[in-house]
């Protein structure tokens, strides 16, 4: 780590806390940015020489409302600095304030954060650049070039979206257990919105982060509630989903399929962590979809090669999510199950009431390829992989589904 | 004597550290490991993963997360073989001097009982 990395991680680190609380004197969104960014100023001055303070959330907290109390008292946005004493100063105050915010605030502190971005007003787009903008503290252009937009059309993205907040009755006293709960579940489909988003972007530099970030989300919220079995679920789905990043594509860029990867570039450290928050949330014995679909992974993962993945357990588990959210998406996916265990006609079979509702979406004419292709009915694969081809979101896809393609066009010949 | 060494640091940030932080502070720490190997003073030491997926027992009763809540987590420990308390906090500054934002907790060991599974790997094991 260079000498300036360790400070970023520190205030990247801090960010929700900080900013929750500087939100919470404030109750104005920019203006506890503002108070943010000029305690993180400080900060970057300060902590080369002194060294990190005891407790660095705190320390930005009280330097951030100092300096916006400051600011507002002389009605001035160029107010000088105070000197660099008076920062020193802050050691006593500091650590009042750091006793303080041992208690209850931190949660509720982040938790406002986290509600805020998910306020049932604002589109999922809005929540999801709100949130990588005011929690994770990303910058603009950074969200803009993940989401393939203008830096222009992000800003105004954002600001529309504090714009609607300002306007909407936020609450800034606690939550209550009912409005919780509901918010709760807001939040987690907003962090795995994120999370797919990185992960469908697939190596691109832009999009990849926001794989991270969705998995640092996710461990924010489970510090929060530890004892929900839907947070563990969640993050043990992303982090099961991220361990395979690393095998995912060739050294082309091109995409491998789940059963071509190789299992040894599995990142075992996510995998650890992943089955062990999923080992915790099936003891509450209550399952939900993240769970559900985490079970999905954990089963890959478990596999030392694909040969001996469970797929009798994959085709239960992909039932009960079916029961949970019916879907077509979980149908097809089930599929792939089912060929596995009783082959490909039966798949086949099972897909074919889907064409109707899921005629605009690439993967159901790509799965329906392949089993006609493994039956051997190779005109019709043929005819179902360039209609697949049509719809593919990206080169990558397409790319994937030519290769099918090109093997027919051999055998033919 | 023996010591543990515990070290903590705030997970929210050492979770964090990117692929190529982490490797780094790894790579300096082994240079440490290496060095105490080749004195023969270095037992066993884990490196835990984060409190978000431990449980914790309390009489009958399994509450999700760790024991305590606090700024600071336990995120690993050694266990080293020195003559005394000096011996064990030099240990501990040539850790700290490879990871500088962990703090150390150096702990005499009261009872020290062995890897006694009977194929107990010699090796380093990684969950990663």
């Amino acid at each position: 780590m260079t000498d300036l990395s360790w400070i970023n991680t520190s205030l990247t680190a801090a960010r929700p806390q900080a900013l929750g609380a500087l939100l919470r004197y404030f109750r104005d969104m920019d203006r506890a940015e503002e108070a943010f960014q000029d305690a993180c100023l400080r900060a970057l001055k300060s902590w080369p020489e002194k060294g990190p303070p005891r407790d660095p959330t705190a320390w930005l907290i009280l330097v951030g409302r100092n300096a916006a109390l400051d600011g507002v008292r002389k009605q001035s946005r160029t107010t000088e600095l105070p000197p660099d004493e008076v920062i020193s100063d802050l050691d006593d105050a500091e650590s009042q304030l750091a006793e303080r915010l041992d208690g209850s605030h931190y949660r509720d502190d982040v938790l406002r954060l986290l509600f805020i971005c998910c306020h049932p007003e604002l589109p999922a787009t809005q929540q999801i650049a709100l949130a990588l903008r005011i929690v994770s503290g990303l910058s603009v252009a950074q969200i803009a070039r993940a989401f393939l937009v203008s830096d222009a059309a992000m800003e105004q993205r954002i600001t529309r979206a504090k714009g609607r907040i300002g306007k909407a009755d936020v609450p800034f006293e606690t939550p209550g257990a009912v409005e919780r709960a509901e918010r709760l579940g807001a939040v987690a489909a907003m962090i795995y919105l994120i999370f797919n988003e990185g992960y469908s972007g697939g190596r691109d530099e832009a999009r990849a982060p926001l794989c991270d970030e969705a998995i640092r989300l996710a461990r924010l919220l489970l510090r929060l509630f530890p004892a929900e079995p839907e947070i563990m679920g969640l993050a043990a789905l992303m982090l099961l989903k991220q361990a395979r990043l690393p095998a995912r594509f060739d050294a082309d860029g091109e995409a491998v399929l789940l059963e071509d990867q190789d299992r040894g570039l599995w990142d075992k450290k996510l995998i650890s962590e992943g089955l062990a928050l999923i080992d915790k949330a099936m003891r509450h014995n209550r399952p939900g979809p993240y769970q559900v679909q985490a079970a999905i992974d954990a089963t890959h993962a478990r596999a030392a090669t694909a040969a001996q993945t469970d797929w009798a357990g994959i085709d239960g588990l992909y039932l009960a999510l079916e029961r949970m959210q019916p879907s077509p998406v979980i149908t097809l996916n089930r599929a792939v199950a089912v060929a596995k265990l009783h082959g490909p006609e039966a798949a086949l079979a099972m897909i074919e009431p889907l064409e109707t509702p899921l005629a605009g979406y690439f993967p159901y004419f790509g799965a329906r390829g392949a089993f006609l292709l493994q039956l051997g009915r190779n005109h019709e694969a043929r005819s179902a992989f360039d209609r697949a081809i049509s719809l593919a979101g990206s080169a990558q896809e397409a790319a994937h589904i030519r290769r099918h393609l090109d093997r027919l066009i051999r055998q033919a010949h | 004597m023996l010591y543990s060494l515990l070290c903590y640091n705030r997970e929210d940030v050492v979770w964090s550290w990117t692929k190529e932080e982490d490797d780094a502070v790894m790579s300096r720490l082994s240079v440490v490991h290496e060095k105490l190997v080749k004195e023969g003073k270095l037992g066993p030491s884990l490196r835990l993963l984060p409190t978000t997926a431990a449980a914790t027992l309390r009489g009958n009763m399994v509450i999700d997360g760790p024991f305590a809540e606090t700024k600071e987590q336990l995120l690993g420990f050694y266990v080293i073989d020195v003559e005394n308390l000096e011996a064990a906090l030099d240990v501990a500054k040539q850790l700290s001097a490879a990871n500088p934002t962990s703090v150390y907790e150096v702990r005499p060991v009261a009872l020290f009982v062995p890897d006694a599974r009977p194929n107990a790997p010699k090796d380093v094991i990684r969950a990663y």
